[in-house]
């Protein structure tokens, strides 16, 4: 199908994004790579009046000071060539989509976007990053944790843009993980996990993050896993950890898997990852 | 509507169209380039895959009016009225088609993976997981764009 008929505007600074998304309205909607939006144009699940493409709003830099300051229209495959990425990033991003959609896909596009199935999504959540946005009510600075809310749901207000997200570097004393299940390669993820642990020079985990998404609706850390590694090697306690982390989902039954089987997959991947994350 | 002005296939074109304009359509109905096929309009099976700016994008997921000042190549660029690229040849000479309807696409997302340098057959099979073909079951095209990487190695890099 086609897109039915909309305004389009491509702005040359974020002043003047925000002023026509703000006298857009409601039906106003910004465009960035698209690959999410697009499709849903063509068969029409949106019908917004007015584009607000972002391609020339100057949110396309990349700087690292304490993190990773990455711009909202930063193409996903240019975040996957970015050697200063979180390891946990440049292993999860194979799993975005395809290679052609990272060509054009955005970071900043799949934060907004908040699928429930997205990558990029659950690894600011456990990475504990934030999403920056700015708007009507100006400048402003969300926990990752903070921003999803539900599927294809987040914290943004009306006339807010995401313009850049942050994201922690690599820790010396961290190793990690990402495991994901999906029907099809490049297909949405059935389940899937991001695993990140600390350890001291025995071993010892000191501090773990756990974060799930697909079985549920938005990134969701598991703390009671997260306790659960503490204090061990990760390896030796993995096994716990899965089978602690399929009874905490609730994952929605659909025509291809049963609510139950995918509990038992989230917690395969979250015995398998911890394990890997070493 | 709005003016848009980029190049296709080395050409300089403007012309005026509607925000909603698939660059699919743009290219197909405004420009007669139909080597670029239209599949499922959702970004699902690749077919109308083409290069935006040297790298390998859905023409069906990006709108006409985004392409503006970009630049365009669409199968018809590979070969022309020339004879085939290599790559060409080697879906020939490994039966790496049957029907045809996909190759367009797949054509031109190996153009970008070749030009970035010697793909793995692992990363062959990857970019091919973003392209539907119903007909040669993959194989024969994994093995034409290998034999592709192979023959670039053996030429030293020359064209």
């Amino acid at each position: 199908m086609k897109p039915a008929p909309f305004a389009y505007t491509r702005p040359e600074s974020l002043a003047e994004a925000l002023a026509a998304l703000a006298d857009g309205g409601e039906d106003a909607k910004p465009i960035a790579g698209g690959q999410s939006l697009v499709p849903a144009l063509n068969l029409r699940l949106v019908r917004p009046t007015l584009l607000v493409d972002l391609a020339r709003a100057g949110l396309d830099g990349v700087a690292a000071n304490g993190v990773l300051r990455v711009g909202a229209t930063v193409r996903q495959a240019a975040l996957g060539r970015e050697e200063r990425a979180h390891p946990l990033v440049r292993a999860a991003l194979p799993y975005v989509g395809h290679v052609v959609t990272r060509n054009r896909g955005t970071v900043g596009g799949s934060i907004a976007h908040a699928d429930g199935a997205a990558e990029l999504p659950l690894c600011l959540v456990a990475l504990d990053g934030t999403v920056v946005v700015d708007g009507p009510d100006g400048r402003r600075t969300m926990a990752a944790g903070d921003f999803f809310v539900t599927h294809f749901s987040t914290a943004l207000a009306p006339g807010e843009l995401v313009v850049e997200t942050t994201w922690p570097l690599r820790k010396v004393d961290e190793a990690c993980a990402f495991e994901e299940i999906a029907l099809r390669a490049g297909d949405f993820a059935q389940s899937m996990v991001a695993v990140v642990l600390r350890r001291d020079d025995a071993g010892v985990v000191t501090a773990a993050s756990v974060a799930v998404g697909a079985a549920t609706d938005r990134p969701t850390r598991l703390p009671g896993v997260e306790a659960l590694l503490v204090g061990s090697s990760g390896a030796d306690a993995a096994a716990d950890a899965g089978a602690l982390a399929a009874t905490l989902v609730d994952p929605p039954e659909s025509i291809h898997a049963s609510a139950r089987y995918l509990r038992a997959v989230t917690g395969a991947l979250t015995a398998r990852a911890v394990e890997r994350a070493s | 509507m709005t003016e848009i002005e980029l190049t296709v296939n080395g050409r300089l074109v403007r012309e005026t169209v509607e925000p909603r304009l698939l660059l699919t359509d743009f290219l197909r109905h405004g420009l007669g380039l139909t080597g670029t096929h239209v599949g499922c309009e959702h970004g699902v099976c690749g077919a109308c895959t083409v290069l935006l700016d040297g790298v390998s994008v859905r023409g069906c997921c990006v709108l006409a009016v985004q392409a503006d000042g970009g630049r365009v190549e669409t199968v018809e660029s590979l070969a022309g009225r020339g004879p085939l690229t290599r790559l060409q040849e080697s879906f020939r000479s490994h039966h790496a088609l049957q029907c045809g309807f996909c190759t367009p696409g797949i054509l031109m997302a190996a153009t970008e993976l070749l030009s970035r340098g010697t793909p793995t057959r692992g990363e062959i099979v990857d970019m091919l997981s973003g392209h539907l073909c119903r007909c040669t079951g993959y194989t024969p095209i994994v093995d034409a764009i290998e034999a592709c990487v192979d023959s670039t190695r053996a030429g030293g890099g020359g064209a």
